[in-house]
């Protein structure tokens, strides 16, 4: 097979052609500077102003919360950084959880640096954060709590609105990353009790390097970045226009396509799983059986590398993941996959698979196929495996 | 087509190494080595970046001029089992110990070589400027190469046969000036960096600071580790400085910062120029003497490694380098234990140090060698 089949959607997707085709005209014919006066900027400040509206429709909030940034790592950052410099006068704890993304957790180290303290909270064997351990470590000094909408490695959605109720409970801000979740589930900010989020255009088929951070009107923000009145004086640098469009795009047809795309990423993410389940022995499925991403499998095959693993199936025009990506390519065991009770060595064995809707089921079986042979071959030279069978 | 997987730096030897095999007819994978890196965040911010990821991005650039597929794999673990562990364990015994050797044999060739006949390899190949032969007994060896003054035998002789048989050193045969001509040739966008004589994951080459560091964070991860009183901490201790006559003459640091046939920074007057002639774990002492008692005819060897001969019968007169910048000298060498060799040179050799390779060379070609103990 020469094709290409791409399994690693929550690493990144592939830009929608209508959104393409959206963004376009703002390289080409409309390029002015939306902060200029001119009759032909304001075209794009117009833009700007639609894909915002778009965006806040989506998820129930109002337009004037939505800040666009240049990743959903900036949100982060802005969330986490602004809300310590704010709310220093009520206190300097914020609380999150040990499975988030290194966007929130390299963050709380470097605040933690600056005089913040930082409460890692546990998750059980699925990934779900424990409520009553949270509820425990709020302090009168607690400022914030940051906990993820949903995984990027086990898939596992947490309970954001009983998160949502506490915080509220206990007067404490409310952040979510919501990278993977936004555009794959439904989110409503006030029903969840979500006071900032966080989100990224090219996990839901949008651009690359566009983000936004909503915050909810009353919540005092300090900005990130300095040097123009960008985005209500909160985030200067001149508007990625394009970018800012095409992810409004993106989110209009994610809204649209939800129902029917997600039944089919069910649909296939079920049929992997259940054909790895049944043919390769000795192999675990990470992550919360029914509170999961619907794209998400991650899957530990004992006895095996899953450098190895991923660089055969590389190999075989296969696109997988092994843990988050980090900067180098080379992998270190997962923090998730440690946090949710696995062994090193087990945890080194891991594969995760996030399918979309271009993916076939005549993929997933050729992927499927693949994957076995390649596990018995790594197996076969493995001396742990060797062992293993003898004691058997 | 064989596959061969080339061990990449981002520098001139491997990106040509990777070049000549392609123009051999080898499916040639690129990989990169991630083998140490500050896991503190912070303070990589701080020292502006890690090493290793220049190496990774100069890397990868060559393999994407090769048009080779490129991977980086992750050797942190056996790195710091086999190496750093190593490193600070020796130091710790009042030994001076060669990384370079265990990173060669246990990362380099045991855990990449591994992986590389995983993925469906036949060999791994290195940029190292040395050439690997099958001699008419069978058994492979290495062979000095032809640019004398970049030999690197010295640290590979304790690879095994099992290794030696599935590698590859394509650079060997050449010239290093060649070498750097074959890569502006091909304008092979690669790094031009000085050979480094630094132990490469100590900085600023305070090996004394990294092990008291390594320690420390290794005491603060395991509660059942303490530092005081506990043997192995032994070598950060305090103590005396003796003289051959074994009177006590001054107080040292800590056996960790010393090392055989040192000069500079003992801190003490004597009268005439005052050298490291010995440690001595047992006591805690540092032996202090004049400049010719330095000088030792024998030392003892264990740990050994055969390449040439599968084993040592009787007696066998070879060169003998005691270690990376030592020419090499006569010397006979015979059997004193299963696992122990006695080398008696035939003019006596400055700082023979516990803890360093002795490598034994018969011409151009690696008999083997071992760990000097004393």
């Amino acid at each position: 097979m020469d094709k290409k089949i791409y399994l690693d959607n929550a690493a990144t997707t592939k830009t929608r052609p209508e959104v393409v085709e959206a963004m376009l005209p703002y390289f080409t014919d409309l390029y002015g500077n939306p902060s200029s006066v001119y009759e032909f900027a304001t075209q794009n400040k117009k833009a700007v102003d639609e894909a915002r509206e778009t965006i806040a429709k989506a998820m129930g909030a109002e337009i004037s919360e939505i800040y666009f940034t240049g990743s959903g790592t900036e949100a982060d950052n802005w969330a986490l950084k602004a809300t310590a410099d704010a709310y220093a006068a009520k206190g300097n704890h914020i609380i999150t959880s040990k499975i988030e993304h290194h966007a929130i957790l390299h963050t709380c180290e470097y605040l933690q640096k600056h005089g913040v303290e930082v409460t890692y909270i546990d998750v059980d064997e699925n990934g779900i954060l424990k409520l009553d351990e949270l509820e425990k470590a709020i302090r009168p000094t607690t400022i914030l709590i940051s906990v993820m909408f949903a995984n990027n490695e086990i898939g596992t959605i947490q309970p954001i609105k009983e998160i949502g109720a506490i915080a509220k409970k206990h007067n404490v801000l409310f952040h979510t990353d919501a990278v993977q979740a936004f555009g794959q589930l439904e989110i409503n900010v006030d029903d969840f009790g979500i006071d900032m989020m966080s989100a990224s255009a090219h996990k839901l088929n949008g651009p690359k390097g566009i983000g936004f951070l909503y915050i909810r009107k009353g919540i005092k923000i300090r900005s990130l970045i300095h040097g123009g009145a960008q985005e209500r004086q909160r985030r200067a640098g001149t508007e990625n226009v394009p970018g800012i469009v095409g992810f409004g795009k993106a989110v209009e047809i994610a809204l649209e396509t939800m129902e029917e795309r997600t039944k089919k990423e069910i649909m296939l993410r079920n049929l992997l799983m259940k054909r790895v389940l049944e043919e390769i022995p000795f192999v675990r499925v990470n992550g919360d059986k029914v509170r999961r991403l619907p794209n998400n499998a991650n899957f530990s095959f004992q006895f095996i590398e899953g450098e190895s693993l991923l660089i055969m199936l590389d190999m075989k025009n296969i696109c997988g993941s092994s843990g988050s990506a980090c900067t180098s390519g080379s992998l270190d065991p997962s923090h998730v996959l440690l946090a949710i009770g696995l062994p090193h060595e087990v945890a080194h064995g891991s594969l995760r698979l996030t399918v979309s809707e271009d993916i076939t089921e005549e993929d997933i079986n050729y992927t499927v196929d693949r994957v076995k042979e390649i596990v018995e071959k790594l197996r076969q030279m493995s001396p742990l495996y060797e062992d293993f069978m003898k004691k058997r | 087509m064989e596959k061969v997987v080339v061990g990449m730096s981002g520098g001139v030897d491997s990106s040509v190494a990777a070049y000549l095999l392609q123009k051999q007819g080898y499916e040639v994978i690129g990989i990169t080595m991630q083998i140490w890196q500050d896991e503190d965040v912070c303070s990589m911010e701080e020292n502006g970046g890690c090493c290793g990821l220049s190496a990774v991005e100069d890397a990868r650039r060559v393999a994407s001029v090769l048009d080779i597929p490129y991977y980086v794999m992750n050797f942190k673990q056996e790195f710091r089992d086999n190496v750093i562990d190593y490193f600070v364990g020796e130091y710790l015994q009042a030994r001076t110990p060669n990384p370079c050797i265990a990173c060669n044999r246990y990362v380099k060739w045991e855990a990449l070589l591994k992986r590389s006949l995983d993925i469906g390899a036949s060999y791994i190949a290195t940029g190292h400027y040395a050439s690997i032969d099958k001699l008419p007994n069978g058994r492979f060896s290495i062979k000095k190469s032809v640019t004398q003054a970049k030999d690197q035998t010295y640290a590979l002789y304790n690879l095994t046969q099992h290794q030696l048989s599935h590698t590859l050193m394509p650079v060997g045969a050449f010239e290093k000036d060649k070498i750097r001509e074959l890569a502006k040739e091909l304008k092979l966008p690669v790094a031009n960096k000085p050979d480094s004589q630094e132990i490469c994951f100590v900085p600023d080459n305070d090996y004394a600071g990294f092990i008291a560091n390594y320690l420390e964070e290794k005491r603060q991860k395991r509660s059942d580790v303490s530092t005081d009183g506990d043997k192995q901490f032994q070598g950060m201790l305090p103590g005396n400085y003796v003289n051959t006559a074994g009177e006590i003459i001054g107080k040292h640091r800590g056996l960790i910062h010393y090392t055989v046939g040192q000069r500079k920074g003992l801190g003490i007057a004597m009268g005439q120029p005052a050298f490291v002639v010995e440690l001595r774990p047992e006591s805690n002492e540092v032996v202090i003497g004049g400049a010719n008692e330095v000088f030792s005819d024998r030392l003892i060897a264990n740990r050994l490694n055969f390449m040439a001969i599968e084993d040592l019968d009787g007696e066998m007169v070879v060169d003998a380098k005691i270690r990376y910048s030592h020419k090499g000298a006569r010397a006979t060498i015979k059997r004193t234990g299963p696992d122990e060799i006695l080398c008696i040179f035939e003019e006596p050799q400055r700082a023979i140090t516990p803890g360093q390779a002795v490598v034994f060379y018969d011409g151009d070609y690696v008999v083997g060698g071992g760990t000097i103990i004393k």
